[in-house]
């Protein structure tokens, strides 16, 4: 963990002056909220934070903060966040995307990042909907979810995030519920200290394009049993479960990826030499 | 109150906790003042606004009833919800960008109602004297919050009709 004891800070003092453009309802504001409570429960100041993303309305995050932030490229924000940790080891890096951003476009880059197991917290704001775009399927949407851009549905078996994350190699996963941020926070604390790559699915209701899920408010309940450190054993859990127990599922103990140790350069011209095409 | 809800063990703690509830309360109304004005509803952010300031007073009532206390700090170490959330704090996930001041009134009235209980399970509960006294003025002041919140109901009503059905920009895959 790169976290480190400071001056105390308040979740306020994580929050930028630019106002969030969500609806009204969406979970993503629980999100935010859980975000500042983590890295002020961690003491980490924000200058040692960064938060980076991908494209969608959950990937508007860091904007709406006072730490580092890069609002990158559709689905590649893995790819630059895994830069940025093992370049700024120091940093508290916590990536942040959503359903479409982070399990279509970037799919791929999910599962390397598991396998990579570099310092990182993900969090995906999981509504099962491409909100930003007006209500296409992501691939997490319900095979028989019918809407006018699907009619009847899209008939394809919907990706288990937990599972793949499990089986790629994730060190630490974890679900949680965005209208519980006290009990999120706790969570992304949790996964910014364990160290190697983190996983935490937030489901986050989209109230324009799925408002049938203002009632997951009802549904959510805590996993029934402790987080286990056998990988197998949380995939057999979360394959099973009702898609709504909340908690850390899984933590396991692969140490984090380390870069092979380069030679430092401390001459002028061999900085030259590297700059050469 | 909840099983993690923090406790009172003193005058103090209560202080804190009193301010956090308020605290919350603020940062919960101003952000739904912020969402309405980013959508354009400028009934609601008043509406928001007000509750926001009105949270704000009986905020600093509480910071000034500590005297030199730094009630901030402490709230900080002991006004903590870990599982739920502090029982002022309004609802974020029932806002709608269409609601109208009679929604924003009811979602107080809840909050309110949901501190009044808070307070009164709190005294209830309170062995210190002067906890005690200070949890029965904080039940009659959120008393008054709830009375002030249906006396606003009533001057306003729902919209005649309910809410508007048509929403003029609705959602392309629900079209």
């Amino acid at each position: 963990m790169s976290a480190t004891l400071a001056p105390a800070c308040r979740p306020a003092d994580y929050r930028s002056a630019v106002k969030p453009i969500w609806c009204p309802g969406c979970g993503d504001y629980h999100v935010l909220m859980a975000f500042t409570r983590a890295f002020a429960e961690l003491g980490v100041r924000p200058e040692q934070v960064a938060v980076v993303s991908g494209i969608g309305c959950s990937s508007r995050i860091p904007a709406y903060m006072n730490c580092y932030g890069f609002h990158g490229v559709h689905g590649r924000s893995l790819a630059v966040a895994a830069g940025l940790k093992i370049v700024r080891p120091d940093l508290t890096v916590v990536v942040a995307s959503g359903d479409g951003d982070g399990y279509s476009i970037g799919g791929n880059h999910f599962l390397h990042a598991c396998r990579r197991n570099v310092d990182l917290t993900y969090v995906v704001m999981d509504n099962h909907i491409y909100g930003m775009t007006k209500g296409q399927p992501s691939p997490t949407t319900e095979p028989d979810f019918d809407t006018a851009l699907a009619p009847g549905g899209t008939g394809v078996r919907p990706f288990h995030p937990l599972v793949i994350a499990l089986a790629s190699g994730a060190n630490f996963v974890a679900r949680a519920f965005s209208g519980n941020p006290a009990e999120t926070a706790g969570i992304l604390v949790e996964a910014v200290r364990h160290p190697g790559f983190s996983f935490v699915e937030v489901l986050s209701p989209c109230v324009t394009y799925r408002p049938d899920q203002r009632a997951w408010k009802d549904r959510v309940h805590r996993a029934p049993v402790d987080a286990t450190d056998d990988a197998a054993r949380a995939a057999r859990r979360v394959m099973t479960d009702d898609g709504f127990n909340l908690g850390v599922l899984y933590r396991g103990n692969r140490p984090p990826y380390a870069p092979p140790a380069g030679k430092a350069i401390t001459d002028l011209a061999e900085l030259e030499r590297e700059f050469e095409l | 109150m909840s099983a993690d809800a923090p406790r009172a063990a003193s005058l103090v703690d209560l202080y804190a906790i009193a301010y956090q509830i308020e605290a919350d309360a603020v940062e919960r109304y101003t952000m739904l003042a912020d969402q309405m004005e980013m959508h354009n509803n400028p009934a609601l952010v008043d509406v928001f606004r007000d509750l926001a300031r009105a949270e704000g007073i009986h905020r600093d009532q509480i910071c000034r009833m500590a005297g030199d206390f730094d009630v901030a700090a402490h709230a900080h170490k002991v006004a903590r919800w870990r599982i739920g959330e502090s029982p002022e704090s309004a609802d974020l996930g029932a806002a709608q960008y269409l609601m109208t001041p009679h929604d924003a009134l009811q979602m107080a009235l809840a909050a309110e109602q949901r501190a009044l209980e808070f307070f009164r399970e709190l005294l209830g509960n309170a062995v210190d004297a002067d906890v005690r006294h200070l949890a029965a003025e904080l039940v009659e002041e959120e008393t008054g919050h709830v009375a002030l919140c249906h006396r606003l109901l009533l001057r306003y009503p729902p919209p005649a009709g309910g809410r508007p059905a048509g929403d003029p920009d609705p959602p392309a895959s629900q079209a």
